[in-house]
């Protein structure tokens, strides 16, 4: 086990370079750079740029200086925790995503928590009445939550908030606390504001994890194995806990890989929407103005996450499974 | 005599279940009893509700059933009699019966236990709900049984997960897990259907023996009469949910008088079939193979005796991943060893081993899906061979049309996507056989020759029954003209009626468009019936090969001995002999008698020619006569 999880370390070390020269290509990919483009917006809007201050940048990162030698520099760089500077924001990497950080890790993860304590029971629901009015109902109001967009039910419930309720949802907190450190009002005031982003976000996601769940455990049931356990007097219930719900988490276990990643790219389009001071829109931005190292940086961590949640979800799958921990890699 | 009542009656029992559009009735007025301490064997096909009654009786029958009737159960240690229908679903009367005074075991020993959870911890569940002993009396309890059982090392197959174990092995622990609580009566449905015949019958003794020791009544579901003959006191004939004849073993064996039981008998293969005589299936089907005899005429000259195939020296090995996580070492499994026979034009060859012996990958080899690791294999075809293991190009594409195979599963072998017509029609469309009317015209002969509707053609394979799927797979095979049909298991996988069925389908087109088998099979009787020569097959090598007469009557090699011995036939005079069959399992080549016994590993066993074709693994420079002692 312990040589497996070395050996898995080992091999992420690869996998992360090849993403960065992918993701450093991809950002070079477009025409120009920065600077370029923020000179034309600037004469757009009939405004000169300061291009001694532009040259200046443009010396000091590199960008006289050919494409290789620009990748190590920002490669390098992330090792020793320096992701590089936002041209736009005029500030490092860090600084600019710093607080917003804290904040989507907080909706993606009460968002989360909502998914599965929702998911769970009306996924087993589902699937041990099968085809029953209550399955029907609860398919029918999950298929629609699959079907709307999330952007399109923030829109709509922004516009109910605002005719019942006389108020604007948008921002996790009050206009006046923007900007402003935390404080217990602070905090307070995004409580308040957490669960409309919340429940938009998570909506889809429920409804994605009760057809599964229900799929999954559909299959289960019928499986031999958990009659011979209702034929040892075993009570139903726990039947269901044992046997065929544990057998049908898998799929549970390989989605913990992709949840990473998730809170930190906080749901782009909802957010811009609601205008959610998340990581999100932030995203989206750096890669409209070609904010190269502000977007860079980003994917990276995204794709770092990434890496790491499906090692998590490898491991704990080879834990929870015997299966998967003693027959893996007999080969024909 | 004093009266004993019975331990279980079952009284004008009739289940129904809702389907689309109305009601099938699965069970109709059935009644039956089991006596406390005996065995009762509920015989049917599938479809006769036998199985519906065993999971009426400890209620986990499907909740849209609807049930009608009653279920007495008279056990002693209950108090009193009890009809088990009347108990509420699910409730703690019936919870308190089920796994304490009933146990159940199953056919798959494969999925009746749940991979994610230890041996020990589902053998344990039983115990830990009915029994209020302390954990070390359970332990203890446990590793008794496990090894009543034939565990030698209880503690260590208590830890293990079940497919860590063999098909064996895991029934064994199934058994195990069943009778943990001594329950007073056994429900075993199809218990050793899944299962080699040489480990069936350990199994079958395992069952006796445990029945003989806990006097527990037993309620037999199966369709095996041999099975049947070896192990019942009683027997009930069940028929799409009617009893149709009930009686003891004796009366129903030995004078049977409703036509159904004899009908049964009659289509299953046994070995003291006289030359020529044929299987009677209990609804014939009417095969028309006129319309293909044409293609064959130029064919019928050739001579009987020339060689179609020719293996030599074939082996494979696979490499194994050992245990450990992921990691530990390789090691290399031979699956097929050295392995030379001929099959004569004309002849069927049966092919007979236990699973895992290496027939199939044998069989995968000829058909070149797999490649071997060395030997040659040459199929004569149109005056000319072909070097089957290195043909490519258009000598490849001769061997995909000349050579053709029946598998064994008629669900997973047909796609669930293609109609029939599509399906039996494929090959001639991969060799650009004629044009579009041509082909449909030659599926619609097949189908005919199959004995099957033409409207089949629009239907997809799920709207068949196993043997009507089974008729299409071979109606497939047959479409591109093939000299030389592979069977690997074509009936294993069906129902007795439907078995005969299909061996006499495959019977009548061998002798009509002269084709050659080779019949792999497990059932020796169904060899028996189908082959003119068989080879045994044991751990990757041949054991024995000779005439059909021979090798059933006076087989020499010890394994062939214990394969013969080991099948249960449905005659009430020749019981399956249980002392012999408690020995030991042997590995590999050893345990044998000491001619066939193999201390170096394998550089000393060489086939030693009996006459007449008759060839035996055994050591180098054995005489002959010493082999027969």
């Amino acid at each position: 086990m312990v040589r497996y999880i070395l050996w898995r370390i080992v091999v992420m070390i690869p996998t992360l370079v090849l993403i960065s020269m992918f993701v450093f290509t991809i950002i070079e990919l477009p025409p120009g750079d920065y600077f370029e483009s923020y000179v034309a917006e600037m004469r757009a809007i009939g405004e000169k740029a300061d291009m001694q201050e532009i040259e200046e940048l443009r010396a000091r990162y590199g960008f006289d200086k050919p494409a290789p030698i620009r990748y190590l520099r920002w490669a390098t760089g992330m090792l020793v925790g320096d992701f590089g500077y936002s041209f736009e924001y005029r500030m490092p990497v860090n600084d600019v995503v710093g607080d917003r950080l804290w904040l989507t890790i907080l909706v993606s993860t009460v968002t989360i928590a909502l998914t599965w304590l929702i998911a769970f029971p009306i996924g087993i629901y589902s699937a041990t009445h099968q085809y029953s009015w209550g399955d029907y109902g609860l398919t029918l109001v999950g298929l629609i939550g699959l079907a709307i967009p999330n952007f399109v039910l923030a829109l709509v419930f922004m516009y109910f908030a605002n005719i019942w309720f006389g108020t604007s949802i948008g921002n996790l907190m009050d206009p006046q606390y923007l900007g402003q450190s935390m404080s217990w009002d602070k905090f307070k005031s995004i409580l308040e504001h957490l669960w409309i982003p919340v429940i938009i976000i998570g909506t889809a996601g429920t409804a994605g994890m009760v057809r599964r769940l229900r799929a999954n455990l559909l299959d289960e049931l019928q499986k031999q194995y958990v009659m011979t356990a209702r034929a040892r007097g075993l009570h139903p219930f726990r039947v269901l806990v044992k046997y065929p719900l544990r057998m049908s988490l898998n799929f549970f276990i390989s989605d913990i890989g992709s949840i990473l990643p998730t809170i930190i790219s906080g749901a782009e389009i909802t957010a811009v929407v609601l205008s959610l001071e998340t990581t999100g829109p932030l995203l989206i931005r750096a890669l409209q103005s070609q904010d190269m190292y502000l977007a860079g940086s980003f994917l990276m961590f995204l794709a770092f996450l990434t890496v790491i949640g499906v090692l998590i979800s490898d491991i704990a799958l080879a834990l929870f499974d015997p299966r998967i921990r003693l027959k893996g890699g007999s080969m024909k | 005599m004093t009266y004993t009542p019975d331990l279980l009656r079952i009284e004008n029992l009739s289940v129904s279940f809702p389907i689309f559009g109305g009601r099938i009735n699965a069970v109709k007025n059935f009644s039956m009893r089991i006596r406390p301490g005996k065995v009762t064997a509920l015989v049917g096909e599938s479809g006769s509700g036998k199985s519906v009654i065993g999971r009426t009786i400890v209620g986990i029958e499907s909740p849209i059933a609807s049930i009608g009737g009653r279920i007495l159960y008279n056990d002693p240690a209950l108090g009193q009699s009890v009809d088990l229908l009347s108990l509420p679903r699910d409730g703690r009367q019936i919870r308190h019966i089920r796994g304490n005074r009933i146990g159940m075991i199953f056919q798959e020993p494969m999925t009746s236990f749940s991979p994610l959870h230890t041996v020990g911890n589902q053998i344990e569940e039983a115990l830990r709900i009915h029994d209020a002993s302390s954990a070390k009396d359970q332990l203890e309890r446990i590793d008794e049984m496990l090894s009543l059982v034939g565990f030698g090392d209880p503690a260590k197959v208590r830890r293990m997960y079940p497919f860590e174990l063999s098909g064996g092995m895991r029934q064994r622990a199934m058994i195990a897990a069943a009778l943990i609580c001594r329950p007073a009566l056994l429900i075993a449905d199809e218990p050793t259907t899944a299962l080699d015949v040489t480990i069936q019958a350990q199994i079958l003794k395992l069952l006796r023996d445990l029945q003989d020791r806990f006097h527990m009544a037993m309620l037999l579901i199966t369709h095996d009469l041999g099975v049947v003959t070896n192990l019942a006191d009683e027997v009930v004939v069940a028929y799409r949910g009617e009893v149709m004849e009930s009686g003891t073993v004796d009366d129903i064996f030995r004078r049977p008088i409703h036509p159904y039981p004899k009908g049964l008998m009659a289509a299953v293969p046994h070995f003291d079939m006289h030359p020529g005589e044929r299987l009677k299936p209990l609804r014939e089907i009417e095969i028309d193979s006129s319309e293909l005899l044409g293609k064959r005429k130029g064919l019928k000259g050739l001579t009987d005796q020339n060689v179609i195939l020719s293996v030599r020296h074939v082996s494979k090995s696979f490499s194994t991943k050992k245990s450990g996580f992921f990691g530990g070492g390789q090691g290399r499994t031979l699956a097929v060893n050295d392995v030379s026979f001929d099959i004569r034009r004309g002849e069927s060859l049966g092919l007979v081993g236990e699973s895992g012996c290496g027939k199939t990958t044998l069989s995968k080899i000829l058909m070149r899906g797999l490649s071997a690791d060395g030997g040659s294999v040459a199929f004569n075809t149109e005056g000319r061979s072909i070097n089957v293991l290195e043909a490519r190009g258009r000598d490849l594409e001769m061997l995909r049309q000349k050579i053709q195979m029946v598998f064994q599963d008629p669900i997973s072998s047909l796609s669930p996507r293609m109609t029939v017509r599509n399906i039996v029609g494929e090959g001639l469309e991969i060799h650009n056989r004629g044009n579009r009317s041509d082909r449909l015209a030659s599926v619609r002969r097949l189908i005919r020759t199959m004995g099957l509707d033409e409207g089949a053609l629009t239907r997809y394979p799920h709207s068949f029954s196993g043997g009507q799927r089974q008729r299409i797979g071979i109606a497939r095979a047959l479409a591109l003209g093939p000299e030389l049909l592979i069977c690997d298991e074509p009936v294993s996988a069906l129902d007795v009626s439907v078995q005969a069925q299909i061996l006499n389908l495959l019977k009548d087109l061998k002798k009509d468009l002269g084709l050659t088998y080779l019949f792999i099979s497990h059932n020796l009787a169904v060899v028996n019936y189908m082959a003119d020569r068989v080879a045994v097959m044991y751990a990757g090598r041949i054991v024995e090969i000779g005439p059909r007469e021979v090798i059933l009557r006076d087989p020499v090699h010890p394994y062939t001995r214990k394969l013969i011995a080991a099948i249960p036939v449905p005659d009430l005079d020749h019981p399956l002999d249980f002392t012999a069959l408690g020995q030991k399992k042997t590995s590999g080549f050893h345990g044998w008698g000491k001619q066939f016994d193999d201390e170096a590993g394998g550089q000393e066993l060489a086939h030693a020619d009996l006459g007449n074709g008759h060839l035996v693994l055994a050591r180098r420079n054995v005489d002959a006569r010493e082999l027969r002692s």
